[in-house]
């Protein structure tokens, strides 16, 4: 039965040279840990992806009860926490997630960093990766705001104050930031919520495209 | 300078053209997006008026805590919030009115809170601190005076006006 909704499909629209293209070739063996263990430190970029994968859709279910208002935000954590069926798990996927996404990340760094996997001609790719770093920050810092308790707010006032050192800039930056010059409140919280949830996983997507067609592209660095 | 008549083929004239066009498209449809977005940046600052604190027999040559409150126009979120002060007069008699938001971080200031620095401002923070004027203590985290409020006296209250910052040492 799938296999003729598959050929149904694939007769027309011809996907097989795309599934191949994405899923079908070949592990070179230093990098398949069933060879040598050590080939684990591969791992980690695709456990970062498989960690944002969560991200994402614990994320997409949790705005289906949260509400970015300075008057309900906490209210209706709270309520998804307490009163909702499995509202724990689910928050607590997002919550601890956005921390192991982080640690992933940094260990694929170091992974790249260590075997020099960033060299000629993969340079670009590093930058690119360097970026997604920084949205991935940006993204534990905006969504570190949304539970709008005292911790989410203080860190938030902290923040901002970071934003105004930065030469020049700094004031606009944080005001932009903030959307107020001086109140950390209501236009505050509608800000980051959207910033979280659509303006970062935009970019987000974009440098996680480019980066892996890249791989693909280049291919995966030889043995040490 | 040249005499001869550039040529500009088809194919060149309707890229031009698109680019053209769909440049002008793009342009159009982010204008006002960007903006909406960058409205906070450009919006009139409405600096509040000044608010009176507190009767001036009050204040003695030890700086207190006083606080007061103000209606807060947050776009569409009206409240009160409690705003407060160091105040107190100097030898000159002059009435000094410290912002208590800590210049490294943002904490919040005491007057003698640490019992080994009973005449400066302690930061619990990160253990900033501040002389009596408000002056940060060098080598300690904050790299600027405390703000001092705008202030007047009118029968014989103070008003507290905004904090404004002043040049670090
Ligand atoms: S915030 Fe006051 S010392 Fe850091």
């Amino acid at each position: 039965m799938l296999q003729k909704m598959y050929d149904w499909i694939d007769e027309r629209v011809d996907i097989t040279p795309l599934w191949r293209d994405i899923a079908d070739h070949e592990v070179p063996e230093h990098v398949n840990p069933a060879h040598h263990f050590s080939a684990f430190v591969y791992c980690f970029g695709g456990l970062t992806f498989f960690v944002t994968v969560i991200q994402i859709l614990s994320g997409m279910f949790l705005t289906m009860y949260y509400v970015p208002d300075i008057e309900n935000a906490w209210r209706s954590v709270y309520y998804l926490q307490t009163q909702v069926q499995a509202g724990q798990i689910v928050r607590g996927m997002h919550h601890w997630g956005a921390s192991v996404v982080i640690v992933m990340l940094f260990l694929h760094t170091l992974r790249v960093f260590f075997q020099g996997a960033y060299k000629k001609p993969r340079e670009l790719n590093w930058m690119v990766g360097v970026l997604i770093f920084f949205v991935m920050l940006a993204l534990g810092l905006t969504g570190y705001l949304l539970p709008w308790d005292n911790k989410a707010y203080f860190a938030t006032v902290v923040t901002l104050q970071i934003a105004e050192q930065v030469p020049f800039i700094g004031e606009m930056a944080k005001t932009l930031l903030n959307g107020d010059p001086s109140i950390v409140g209501a236009q505050t919280l509608a800000r980051f919520f959207a910033i979280h949830v659509f303006f970062l996983p935009a970019a987000l997507f974009v440098l996680m495209a480019v980066h892996f067609i890249m791989i693909r592209k280049q291919g995966i660095s030889g043995p040490l | 300078m040249s005499e001869k008549k550039q040529q500009v083929s088809r194919r060149q004239f309707l890229n031009y053209t698109l680019t053209g066009v769909g440049g002008f498209m793009a342009a159009s449809m982010l204008a006002p997006m960007v903006r909406f977005a960058i409205d906070p940046v450009l919006k009139a600052s409405t600096s509040g008026e000044m608010q009176p604190v507190v009767d001036v027999s009050e204040i003695t040559t030890d700086p207190q805590r006083f606080e007061w409150t103000v209606k807060q126009v947050d776009a569409w979120y009206t409240s009160d919030v409690t705003h407060s002060a160091w105040v107190y007069k100097n030898e000159k008699d002059e009435i000094i009115p410290l912002s208590p938001i800590c210049k490294h971080l943002g904490c919040t200031v005491n007057w003698a809170g640490n019992e080994s620095y009973p005449d400066q401002f302690f930061c619990p923070c990160h253990d900033g601190r501040y002389f009596k004027d408000g002056k940060n203590v060098p080598d300690t985290p904050p790299n600027a005076p405390l703000d001092l409020y705008e202030f007047e006296v009118k029968d014989g209250t103070l008003y507290l006006g905004k904090p404004v910052p002043r040049e670090g040492v």
